[in-house]
């Protein structure tokens, strides 16, 4: 049995961390100082109610090699209010940022071309106004950030964009694992050394 | 026994058979001080203040049952309670109050996390509606231990109170310890509620202490260890707070390997045992530093790899297979990548290790132990034993001290070349009985330490073994000392410096003594004035009868000696260097 994890990434790429935690005031801040004492940047942060109830889900997005993407995990997991920490890369989850623009709305009026500029990125007017319209899109980085190069010609007048959220592709979900965890004495699902003999897939303790 | 059957058989709606249980009222503080009698706690540390009063009032009426030490300061009473829990195995409690109470606290709550020290420290805050209005002594005390805590939370409501400390209990004593904080604002301290008594908590879902343990990572660490011709077994304090004493000495037994330990795993085997062939790392033995790097089989038990004892991490063990028990998942492959890791509780794994593997010796292997061994005592040891010129070393004080108490004394260290010698020289019988604080290298741990180590372990001898910089950043624990009258021996080795770092001025930065040279007041006057006996001694022939005396002094006692000015620790393995290039001069 191979003892040794041996693909292990060497090199920085964009890791999400999935934190499942109990509702703690104060967790956000003793999960922040775990990257923060580490001087690694967090690229962005959403808290959300998760398909469990009562249980809270973090996702975390860092750039870093995966040596100290799953140190990082561990140590997360290590916290009391935590029940479960995964990390993933690009290539094993969906995600999806909401970005918001706020745009004059003579300028969309008149120009027909930004109208198809819109639509072509995908974009739905949330609210319009006399003086201005507010669109949404969806997606990923590189594609909100397009949206904004678009529009800077226009008189883009605010723009934000949110958290990453992000579904693993192959995790069945919290349901089954909560009712382990609730288990005083629970079973090899969530107590065995899991992260020991499959250290070549998601990390999992 | 007949209505009980007709309830049973009938058809008609069971009486609904409701448990009374009975409740009486209590105060807030009440349940705290219930909570530590609850949990088996005999003796609390601590100091009042405003936010705290109403603790210290139900205390009041509590005093037959809960010893309350008063303290000099809030670190003094932190550092009390850790040298409680270390020499006890049980948890150290300590109180304090709001805002500078408790941030006082936070150099012992960051000790205690980095040393796995299980403590439940509580502190007392504004009332509920002043949080965040900058009250009068208010601190975020909170977030400001987050980072030193192993978990901490803030009570706001006193019918919270029973079931958060008992939470509080469980997970500083369960797992890996480690210090727990609970703020409890002033209002709920004050609180009347219905008090149903107290449950101790056992289960926490998000929180697994111990993991079951996985036969075949034991099966694989065994054939490792069957198939090894150099094997070495490096341990540290995991085997103390696991209570494994027994077990591991039973492993170490059976397999017949060498083991060596570091700072904290000191006096978990006894120091003459022959097997144990001494210290790891910055100023360990010879032989253990040396044949890290010669080992085949490198079996880490309940260590965690602290750079002072790795040296330079990519030339540590590089040829070695290597094992490492741990029950803190977080530890395995953080510092140095394991062959095989076994997680879990070694009170668990080491017996079911040393089912597996073969009863042996090494002869020859052990022996390279012991040539290293003649190596350092021929070069460093004897001298720092026996020494030949007038001056005193600090060595020959511990060897005395040795010769007189003959491995019996829990002994308290400080931080500094004092520390270093002490635990190379020390002798050991008993596990607990090496009180020091090894992560964090607290100066000023020693003194208040070494009287919660005696409120822990009372019919013991405790010594407090200090260097002259380290006495004077909590020596106004002595007035602890002369209060309640608790027995330690406190030795200061005075070398006129702070030692530790003028020799590395001398080594590293060609002796440039930038403000190492520190000025004592007379430590004996010192004592004598809080009603401590005490004398000096700077002379050889002075020394062994001063020890005697201050070992048979029915109370305290303080001795100072007088040690060479500018002598250095050795062995040394130079920051940056590998293990093995570890120096005997
Ligand atoms: C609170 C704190 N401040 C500073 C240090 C850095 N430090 C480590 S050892 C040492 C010197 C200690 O001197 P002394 O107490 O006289 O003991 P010696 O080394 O001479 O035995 C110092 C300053 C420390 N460990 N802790």
């Amino acid at each position: 049995m191979p003892l040794r994890r041996i693909d292990i990434h060497m090199n920085k790429q964009e890791y999400t961390i999935t934190v499942y935690t109990e509702n703690h005031i104060g967790l956000l801040v003793r999960i922040a100082t775990m990257f923060s004492r580490r001087k690694i940047n967090i690229e962005s942060l959403n808290t959300s109610p998760s398909e469990a109830e009562g249980i809270h889900r973090f996702t975390i997005v860092i750039n870093e090699i995966e040596e100290v993407v799953q140190k990082l995990a561990r140590q997360i997991e290590k916290q009391v209010e935590v029940l479960k920490a995964y990390y993933n890369n690009n290539d094993e989850i969906v995600w999806q940022e909401l970005a918001l623009y706020k745009v004059p709305t003579d300028e969309i009026a008149e120009k027909v071309k930004v109208e198809r500029l819109l639509r072509e990125h995908g974009a739905r007017a949330v609210v319009i106004r006399k003086d201005y319209t507010i669109f949404e899109t969806s997606g990923h980085r590189e594609e909100t950030d397009k949206l904004v190069e678009v529009l800077a010609p226009y008189g883009l007048i605010e723009f934000v964009r949110s958290a990453r959220v992000a579904i693993i592709k192959n995790s069945k979900g919290f349901h089954e694992k909560l009712k382990e965890f609730d288990e005083a004495e629970p079973g090899e699902e969530v107590i065995e050394n899991e992260f020991l003999d499959r250290r070549e897939e998601v990390f999992t303790m | 026994m007949s209505t009980m059957e007709q309830v049973k058989t009938s058809k008609a709606p069971a009486p609904e058979v409701k448990p009374v249980k009975e409740t009486r009222e209590l105060s807030g503080s009440q349940a705290v001080l219930e909570a530590c009698i609850a949990e088996k706690v005999d003796t609390v540390f601590g100091y009042p203040g405003g936010a705290i009063m109403p603790i210290y009032d139900a205390l009041y009426d509590y005093n037959d049952q809960l010893k309350h030490i008063l303290v000099r300061h809030e670190q003094g009473g932190i550092h009390a309670a850790q040298g409680y829990a270390r020499s006890s195995g049980k948890v150290g409690v300590v109180f304090a109050t709001s805002g500078p109470g408790a941030t006082n606290l936070v150099t012992g709550l960051a000790d205690a996390m980095i040393d796995s020290t299980p403590l439940v420290a509580i502190t007392g805050q504004v009332f509920a509606h002043l949080l965040g209005t900058d009250a009068f002594q208010e601190t975020d005390v909170i977030n400001i231990t987050t980072p030193v805590t192993k978990w901490n939370y803030q009570v706001t409501d006193a019918t919270e109170i029973p079931s958060v400390l008992a939470k509080a209990f469980y997970i500083a004593k369960s797992g890996r310890p480690g210090p727990v904080l609970i703020d409890i604002t002033k209002n709920a301290q004050i609180q009347k509620f219905p008090y149903s008594g107290y449950t101790k908590c056992n289960h926490i879902r998000s929180y697994r202490p111990k993991p079951i343990v996985r036969k075949e990572y034991i099966e694989e660490a065994a054939k490792l260890i069957n198939e090894a011709q150099k094997p070495f077994v490096v341990f540290g304090q995991g085997v103390i707070l696991g209570k494994a004493e027994k077990e591991f000495r039973a492993f170490v037994e059976k397999s017949g390997i060498p083991a060596a330990w570091t700072i904290l795993g000191l006096s978990a085997l006894p120091t003459d045992h022959p097997l144990n062939v001494g210290m790891l790392g910055m100023h360990g033995n010879y032989g253990p530093n040396l044949l890290t790097n010669e080992c085949d089989v490198l079996i880490a038990v309940g260590m965690r790899f602290d750079d002072r004892v790795t040296g330079r991490l990519d030339k540590y063990a590089r040829q070695a297979k290597l094992i490492h028990l741990d029950i803190d998942p977080s530890e395995i492959d953080k510092n140095v990548k394991t062959t095989v890791g076994v997680w879990g509780d070694c009170k668990e794994t080491l017996p079911m290790l040393t089912k597996l593997v073969n009863a042996r010796v090494y002869p020859q292997w052990v022996d390279r132990f012991r040539e290293c061994d003649k190596e350092e005592i021929r070069e460093v040891i004897q001298e720092e034993l026996n020494p030949t010129t007038e001056i005193m070393t600090m060595g020959e004080v511990i060897r005395n001290m040795n010769e007189i108490t003959g491995g019996n004394a829990i002994i308290v260290t400080d931080v500094g070349q004092h520390q270093m010698v002490a635990c190379r020289y020390a002798k050991f019988n008993e596990s607990k009985s090496n009180i020091t604080s090894g992560g964090l290298g607290t100066m000023g741990f020693a003194l208040p330490a070494a009287i919660g180590a005696k409120f822990g372990a009372p019919d013991r001898t405790v010594i407090a073994i200090i260097g002259d910089g380290g006495v004077q950043m909590t020596i106004q624990e002595l007035g602890t000392i002369m209060q309640t009258g608790v027995d330690v021996k406190i030795m200061i080795l005075n070398n006129e410096f702070l030692g530790m770092v003028r020799q590395w001025q001398q080594l590293f930065n060609d002796k440039r003594y930038s403000f190492v040279d520190i000025a004592s007041p007379d430590f004996v006057m010192v004592a004598k004035g809080y009603g401590i006996e005490g004398q000096k001694v700077s002379k050889r022939e002075d020394l062994r009868p001063a020890l005697e005396t201050m070992l048979k002094s029915k109370g305290s006692y303080l001795l100072e000696v007088m040690v060479g000015k500018e002598n250095n620790v050795f062995p040394m393995v130079p920051q940056g260097c590998s293990v093995s290039e570890v120096r005997l001069k």
